[in-house]
């Protein structure tokens, strides 16, 4: 496969620079168009960013230019006075504790329950196909539209889920209102917009694995909890590696639910590292510094995420 | 265990087969609930939405619907994402398609920062973008208009596509390549002419997923888009439930008029979505 080419490239001797050059000028060329605009649509705003950070940069004192009149910044250079307020305050803590738990319990449910749907789909039986579309109906909806949905179910006063409460009975929630009650609705939502995605991902690596491995364990007098323990798990690993940590990544950045949702709220309560951010940056008097500075902050924590994330790329062999 | 409890893994006794249906049948109902009960709300009038009663059909009238089309900006949104969506699947494809073709078949000097970029800026939160690219938006007088947000798309799906498409042509055999070199193609003529045609369904499943995420993205649309002649979808439908009032009709008849196109385009590609998103995690 793609070897034998790499391998012909390493072995090629390089005599001079203008052999070096002929060899690799189409790969930089094709590579050119993504390079020049990430440097110029990621690297720019990042350095900006960076800068920023280290200022105390906020709408008011932002230059700007009302009509004809061109006020000029005058914010100014505070070194790294942003990060030791972030780091120091209690916000971050909270903040990073919640959002650190609802990455946790939303991808273990997603991948808990995915694995679980796609064992079961993974069996031949009538209407299979029907269950599948079925269970995948919740991805197919764009994000944005399910956390409506989702703030019109959960309805305090004409919610369905509180009807249905009352009608059980009990009495209603007030799902979105409660600290407690609305951490429980954005996991809720956010598991039910995420299985889907694990459940298909999982069980193409299902589809993967021999079925004579299930045959000869079956044989050997395996349990099925043995052969789910020693055949299905390892056979799972190189794809459920992967969507754990793309799950990872993506409820850790997971902007729509909580922002749709709750908006972070009740007083905060639902606000994760991202929307908190945000919006320090777009809401009361922008403080731009200061999201900057929770910016970087949450990209050192994600730059340590695509380490383990390469890590277990190269423990599948693919090394670079 | 004696052998004779030994099946094949086809059969089943009938007990595990109803149980088996029925947990399937549960998960559907919780799948489906949500859907459902927007598409029914959707057909209530305004007066029996807001009441606490349960009932699924009540007063059945498309009011919502007429109001949504005839009332609302609701045309001029779905317009604005639409494009907004398509410029940005167009020219993410394009940009990304020749390096998803370098980093799949060339090592040079550069190929593991560029694949460093490619994976860190796709995990790029929105939070850290943001800010800057807003301020220099403004500068460049492109706040509230559709470039500004087309560009700021990009940042994340240009560095997607490239991964994805990687992915793709990781599983188009080498020894086409190989067989265009014979043939005297210089590399670019062999990525046009051989490796193009081929791979065709990968660049549309990135096309795909790149139109998503322009569709469905919440915190860009909302920051930059300040004119709700500009509003995408997403902007425009947290209009009709904001802090004082909630028009649930408008919302749940512009969310079924949304997710209905959506999800027929998505269950017919999903298959290949999933494939892409893990491509080099499965061999099958």
């Amino acid at each position: 496969m793609t070897t034998d080419v790499v391998g012909r490239r390493r072995a090629a001797p390089h005599s001079g620079a203008r052999r070096f050059l002929s060899r690799h000028w189409y790969a930089w060329a094709m590579t050119a168009p993504v390079a020049v605009v990430t440097l110029v649509l990621v690297g720019y705003p990042l350095v900006r960013g960076v800068y920023l950070s280290l200022t105390d940069a906020t709408e008011a004192n932002m230059g700007r230019t009302i009509g004809m009149n061109v006020i000029p910044s005058t914010y100014e250079f505070v070194g790294l006075a942003n990060y030791a307020d972030i780091l120091t305050s209690g916000t971050f803590v909270s903040r990073l504790t919640w959002t650190v738990v609802w990455t946790i319990v939303c991808v273990a449910l997603h991948v808990g329950i995915g694995l679980g749907m796609a064992m079961l789909l993974n069996r031949p039986m009538r209407l299979r196909s029907l269950y599948r579309v079925l269970l995948v109906l919740p991805w197919a909806v764009p994000a944005f539209v399910s956390a409506f949905i989702w703030r019109y179910l959960l309805n305090g006063e004409f919610g369905v889920v509180n009807a249905m409460l009352r009608a059980a009975g009990l009495g209603g929630i007030s799902w979105l209102d409660d600290p407690f009650w609305a951490k429980v609705s954005v996991i809720a939502c956010n598991v039910w917009l995420g299985v889907p995605f694990m459940m298909l991902a999982l069980l193409g690596g299902l589809q993967a694995i021999p079925r004579e491995l299930h045959e000869a364990a079956e044989v050997d007098g395996a349990t099925p909890w043995q052969r789910f323990r020693h055949i299905t798990l390892p056979g799972l690993r190189p794809v459920s590696s992967t969507v754990v940590l793309l799950g990872t990544i993506w409820t850790f950045n997971q902007f729509p639910v909580i922002f749709l949702l709750t908006k972070g709220g009740p007083g905060g309560a639902t606000e994760i590292l991202v929307t908190y951010a945000y919006r320090q940056a777009f809401e009361g008097i922008r403080d731009y510094s200061g999201s900057a500075a929770w910016g970087m902050v949450i990209l050192a924590l994600l730059v340590v995420l695509a380490a383990v994330y390469r890590r277990a790329l190269k423990r599948q062999g693919e090394a670079w | 265990m004696s052998r004779v409890a030994v099946k094949t893994r086809d059969s089943r006794s009938p007990a595990k087969s109803v149980a088996l249906h029925l947990t399937l049948i549960a998960a559907s109902v919780v799948s489906v609930f949500p859907v459902a009960w927007l598409v029914l709300t959707s057909l209530k009038p305004r007066q029996v939405i807001e009441t606490a009663s349960v009932g699924i059909f009540e007063q059945p009238t498309l009011a919502n619907y007429t109001q949504v089309l005839g009332q609302t900006k609701f045309l001029t949104w779905a317009a604005n994402s639409v494009i907004v969506s398509l410029a940005t699947a167009v020219l993410g494809v394009l940009l990304s398609a020749t390096t998803g073709y370098a980093v799949s078949r060339f090592r040079f000097p550069g190929f593991r920062s560029v694949m460093w970029m490619l994976l860190i800026t796709q995990m790029f939160p929105v939070a850290i973008l943001i800010v800057p690219i807003y301020n220099l938006m403004a500068g460049l007088g492109l706040i509230n208009q559709f470039p500004g947000l087309v560009v700021a798309y990009l940042t994340s799906t240009v560095p997607f596509c490239a991964w994805m498409m990687k992915g793709y042509f990781d599983t188009v055999p080498v020894t086409i390549d190989e067989a265009g070199r014979v043939d005297g193609l210089t590399p670019f003529g062999t990525f046009w002419r051989l490796i193009v045609p081929l791979a065709k369904p990968g660049l549309a499943v990135a096309a795909f997923y790149s139109f998503l995420t322009a569709w469905a993205e919440v915190a860009y649309a909302t920051a930059f888009m300040t004119g709700d002649e500009r509003y995408t979808l997403a902007v425009g439908l947290s209009q009709f439930v904001g802090q004082h009032k909630a028009e649930w009709g408008l919302l749940t008849a512009a969310s079924v008029l949304i997710a209905i196109p959506a999800a027929a385009v998505f269950l017919l590609v999903q298959r290949h979505l999933v494939t892409g998103l893990t491509a080099g995690a499965t061999k099958a």
